[in-house]
């Protein structure tokens, strides 16, 4: 039961904006609301679990890394707090393109989830509420309010839903199965039903976690290690890189073998998903140990690495080996795993089901279509990732202030940056599945850097109000100097000294033969704007972010001009904006499926109406026809 | 919408007296004075003006011409437009068209100068509705058959070049996401061989496309009618005289005879199907349920009638297989005594089919014996073929030019993955362009890219966490 018709009453503390969750979407949610001006309340089942990751220990890697910089541009929360509370960093992929590198941090969880806590905690015009939330009011299409378990009104004018992985969450491995949240939390059980008397479709989706073994029942020895690296780049581009190179904590690898192998598949009909108890979809990308055996029936290994909690707890997280066999079976197979043998579990490996919403029924700021002032972020629109969810909360926060401000929304479109990606490929392309941040899927991600996060958004940042003056001022300055150096060094003569040509010799490149621009001796691949310092008299002392974005700008040069000219196109046909009052069926051209899936979607552009499944290029030429003749 | 320049032959693909190619966008003056060579630099000349001289491809002069000049905005699609007047011969326009693709033009899209004009406000809004049944009715046809024209083993060898370009491109991109589980240092040397030998059969596609043997050219025709109704002796008729050139084309069985004719301006690619009749006989009905399946995938139906004999329920089957399709009836043995006429067979075939369908088949007398009434049989194909809303013929070719223009991007792209392995390009660079290239070769099969390299990454590789 509910609350009984007695214990409802109204809260009268006036907020305009009710943030559900206080993950890593509610949490950039909330402090994006409320340092926009807005009275804002989050809820949560439990404030001990405020930014929990409850998953693997940390933040960032391949193309998550790029979400999480894009996050710090806009003015949000996530760079900073892990900034503060690492314990190992890598940057991954520098032997390749500057388009891929991508950083990642092993995060000390407690520690995480405490600073963020405690910014939340001090942020102006924010309160955190620990209580469930069970019903989402509307009158007329709109948002009033929402109530809460113990029957309390809380009337608003905005929410954002950032509900994880809680929504009748179920957690499970071989026939043991509990109504509970991540980590044995309370799940939220009532909140779906209320949804789904507003007309919001559902899905159910599942993903999975692996143990956390004990670190003193682990034999190293038989491990490899796996240090951080020498230097450490951090996420914030507010942070001095200066401060933070502290001593690091070391993950291991060891691997899998026939024997292990050997144990999942004697087990395999012990498996939920075998007896058909797990219905939700999982993630293709983050495959249980089980799946992988079946699925990699040829691989007779696979990579397992253990990656500390934190500083101050013995558990480890066993990476690459989630699962939901039976506990018995789970401690088979991670005693077989070398360096395990006598391993003890801490906390069960579990498949975890929940549900969360078909993301095409928002806009592309995050707003429900059929529902005004209802904003949604993260895993409960069907992504899956720290990063995802903290890029989407940020988004749908900010756009839940400027609703109230009277605004238009902002949409970060998919040729500036990886949130953009993220959010057209959640509310344009059907998933039946946890979607994964990749470089993949970014069609222009030589534009898409890491490095070059803050040219990009950062003005945005400064627009929306999250971007202080100085920090924007202080982009402006660097902007300046990144074109005047590389006006500089197209200019530059180089001509055939002894000098240079020693240089070049020792690079192992072709000696001149005539003279020749230092922009073109910079595009030899064996060569770099620093290498050539020597050589460069007229050269300034620059900061280190401005020559790294000179040396990429002058060395991919050729790559990137096609990608602008890529873009140029591309934004043509996002410009051309549909209306909304249009109707398809009108359209008698239109194949059907054409107009089903357009009048499902309601995209808001020409261009995302292309990238719809099921519209051809003949519809969107009927489409652009007739948008010219209305 | 696109503002890059397009060019497509604007006459009919026949060997008539001009053919005129148009080239309309931004660049149109542009691409013309990189092929024209005469007394004046039309970038400069002045609007409605024409000059005569020559189109040169690289060193080759391909005809001499008259270049029609229309600036923006008074012209048909409102903007630059080139008009290039050839000689009539259609292997010559589709040389110019080639030639004006090659420096800067696309193939344009079925109705495309139509959609452009519209756009721009050069046609009359009560056209809208026209205009966009166009659009569709044309790119709905274009695309069906592009691809239907394709031969199926110049299909099976793009389709084999794209599997390998999205499963390498794949691999690259796991290693990517995943760099702790999958190391591809050092993959160029492997791509490299792959890339070479994939753009080596791009090459001969595009040399095939050349002559024209990427594409089932031609009208697929079929004789149908009962046996004995003298189908074979039509053909043979018509392969035997001097004006037609006549090729054996392996038939798939003894019992379907394909042969290549040339009549008129048309080629048409004849197949002499088994008797249709209803039989007992298992090898006899094989030959018969292939010949109803010829008859349905054809283009064009020739139906042979036995003028001298009554009609039977065999004939009743064959004119229920007509429905809705290019019809011509031949009623044969015009020299015998004829129990048959053009009238009490129309209203045979008003029983079995829609009055006004029935209503418009053309009927032909003839005697194959003494090859009578063939003239008026290639009048009416003309007809048909060449004068009607679809011309076939110039689908045909303006497909194999998309084709040829599409093959040729991706060996372009393919040339610069190569120049990223040898520039020793880190490997990420490597799937921009194979994406491209991947892309290129999907839009001739009719495939767009969609999710299939996530697709692609999950299924083969092993991602870790």
């Amino acid at each position: 039961m509910k609350y009984s018709a007695n214990s409802v009453w109204e809260n009268k503390d006036g907020y305009d904006i009710a943030i559900v969750g206080a993950g890593h979407a509610g949490c950039e949610a909330a402090l994006a609301a409320a340092r926009l001006g807005f009275r804002t309340v989050m809820f949560t089942v439990s404030v001990d679990s405020i930014a929990l990751m409850p998953c693997n220990p940390n933040i960032g890697g391949s193309s998550k890394g790029h979400l999480v910089k894009e996050i710090d541009a806009l003015g949000g929360e996530m760079g900073k707090v892990i900034d503060q509370t690492f314990i190992q960093s890598k940057m991954l992929n520098q032997s390749k393109g500057p388009a891929v590198h991508s950083l990642r941090a092993q995060a000390d969880k407690a520690n995480y989830s405490r600073t963020m806590r405690q910014v939340l905690q001090n942020q102006e015009n924010l309160d955190i509420r620990q209580m469930e939330v069970t019903d989402i009011l509307a009158e007329d299409g709109k948002v009033t309010g929402v109530q809460t378990y113990s029957g309390a009104i809380y009337p608003c004018r905005a929410v954002v839903l950032c509900t994880g992985t809680y929504l009748k969450a179920r957690c499970i491995y071989g026939d043991i199965s509990m109504q509970t949240g991540p980590n044995g939390l309370q799940a939220a059980n009532y909140l779906t039903d209320s949804l789904k008397s507003l007309g919001i479709k559902m899905y159910r989706f599942k993903t999975g976690t692996p143990a956390r073994i004990d670190k003193n029942s682990i034999d190293f020895s038989k491990m490899e290690e796996q240090k951080g690296d020498e230097r450490i780049v951090p996420f914030s581009f507010t942070t001095d890189p200066d401060e933070i190179q502290i001593d690091q904590v070391s993950c291991w690898l060891t691997y899998t073998n026939e024997k292990t192998h050997e144990i999942i598949r004697n087990n395999l009909d012990r498996s939920p998903l075998f007896s058909g108890m797990i219905e939700g979809t999982g993630p293709r990308y983050c495959p249980s140990i089980e799946d992988k055996v079946v699925k990699f029936a040829d691989k007779n290994r696979h990579q397992v690495f253990i990656e500390p909690e934190g500083l101050d707890t013995t558990e480890m997280y066993v990476g690459g080996m989630s699962s939901s066999l039976p506990e018995d079976v789970q401690y088979a197979m991670y005693r077989s795993v070398p360096g395990l043998e006598n391993v003890k579990i801490v906390r069960n490996a579990y498949a975890i089901e929940y549900d969360c919403i078909d993301a095409r029924q928002l806009k592309s700021t995050l707003e429900f279509k059929n529902i005004e002032g209802l904003f949604s972020g993260g895993q409960f629109n069907g992504s899956s990732g720290y990063e995802e969810a903290a890029a989407q909360g940020l988004v749908a926060g900010i756009n839940a202030a400027r609703k109230l401000q009277g605004k238009d929304g902002i949409v970060i479109d998919r040729s500036e940056g990886y949130i953009g990606v993220l959010i057209d490929d959640l509310v344009t392309k059907e998933s039946r599945e946890p979607y994964r941040m990749m470089t993949s899927r970014a069609e222009y991600r030589l534009l898409l850097r890491q490095d070059n996060a803050d040219l990009r958004l950062t003005k945005l940042g400064y627009e929306i109000g999250l971007i202080d003056e100085k920090r924007y001022q202080r982009l402006l300055e660097k902007e300046k100097m990144i074109a005047a150096e590389i006006k500089r060094v197209e200019h530059t003569n180089i001509g055939t000294s002894q000098e240079v040509q020693d240089l070049l010799e020792s690079c192992h490149s072709t000696p001149l033969t005539s003279g020749i621009t230092l922009a073109e001796l910079i595009r030899r691949p064996e060569l770099s704007y620093e290498i050539l310092a020597p050589i460069d008299r007229q050269r300034k002392n620059l900061p280190y972010d401005v020559i790294e974005q000179v040396n990429i700008n002058i060395k991919y040069d050729g790559y990137i001009k096609r990608q602008q000219r890529q873009v140029e196109q591309f934004k043509k046909l996002e410009k051309k904006l549909i209306p909304a009052d249009i109707d398809y069926n009108e359209i008698q051209s239109l194949r059907i499926e054409a107009k089903q899936k357009l009048t499902e979607i309601k995209p808001a552009s020409i261009g995302q109406a292309s990238r719809i499944s099921g519209v051809s290029p003949a519809d969107i030429s009927v489409l652009l026809v007739y948008l010219e003749s209305r | 919408m696109k503002k890059d320049t397009i060019a497509a032959i604007s006459t009919g693909m026949t060997n008539s007296g001009i053919g005129i190619v148009r080239i309309s966008g931004d660049e149109a003056f542009h691409v013309i004075d990189k092929i024209y060579k005469g007394k004046d630099r039309l970038k400069e000349a002045e609007s409605h003006t024409i000059h005569y001289g020559f189109i040169i491809d690289e060193e080759e002069t391909i005809d001499e011409v008259l270049v029609m000049l229309m600036r923006s905005p008074r012209t048909f699609t409102g903007e630059d437009t080139v008009e290039i007047n050839c000689h009539g011969g259609t292997y010559v326009v589709k040389r110019v068209l080639e030639t004006v693709i090659k420096n800067g033009a696309r193939p344009a899209e079925p109705g495309e100068f139509t959609k452009r004009a519209f756009l721009n406000g050069k046609m009359d809004l009560s056209q809208a509705e026209a205009v966009i049944d166009v659009i569709t009715s044309k790119s709905e046809y274009a695309l069906q058959s592009s691809i239907s024209q394709l031969k199926g083993s110049v299909k099976n060898k793009i389709e084999d070049i794209r599997k390998q370009i999205i499963y390498h491109t794949a691999f690259i991109e796991t290693a990517l996401d995943d760099p702790e589980h999958i190391e591809i240092d050092g993959y160029g040397d492997t791509l490299k061989g792959v890339v070479e030998n994939q753009k080596a059969e791009i090459w001969q596609l595009i040399a095939s496309a050349d002559s024209g043997r990427i594409m089932k050219e031609g009208i697929q025709t079929v004789i149908a009618g009962k046996p004995n109704a003298g189908k074979s002796s039509l053909l043979n008729v018509l392969a035997g005289k001097d004006r037609a050139i006549v090729t054996d084309i392996e038939g798939t069985t003894r019992d379907i005879l394909e042969e290549q004719i040339c009549l008129g301006g048309l080629t048409l690619n004849m197949i002499d199907t088994a008797g249709i009749r209803n039989t007992d006989d298992i090898i006899e009905k094989i030959g018969v349920d292939k010949a109803k399946d010829y008859v349905k995938n054809s283009n064009l139906i020739i139906y042979v009638v036995d003028a001298s004999r009554p009609l039977d329920s065999n004939d009743k089957e064959i004119m229920g297989l007509l429905k809705d399709r290019k019809v011509i009836i031949l009623l044969n043995k015009s020299d015998l005594n004829t129990v048959i006429t053009k009238e009490n067979l129309k209203e045979e075939l008003k029983l079995v089919l829609e009055e006004n369908f029935a209503e418009e088949i053309p009927m032909i007398d003839i005697s194959a014996k003494e090859e009578q009434g063939l003239s008026e049989f290639e009048e009416t194909l003309n007809e048909m073929f060449l004068n009607g809303d679809v011309s076939f013929n110039d689908e045909v070719y303006i497909t194999n030019i998309r084709h040829k223009a599409a093959l040729t991007d991706a060996y372009k792209s393919l040339e610069k993955v190569l120049e990223s392995i040898e520039n020793q390009m880190p490997e990420d660079f490597f799937s921009i362009d194979l994406m491209d290239a991947y892309e290129s070769l999907g839009s001739i099969t009719g495939e767009t890219i969609g999710e299939d390299l996530v697709n692609e990454i999950f299924s083969k590789f092993c991602m870790g966490k």
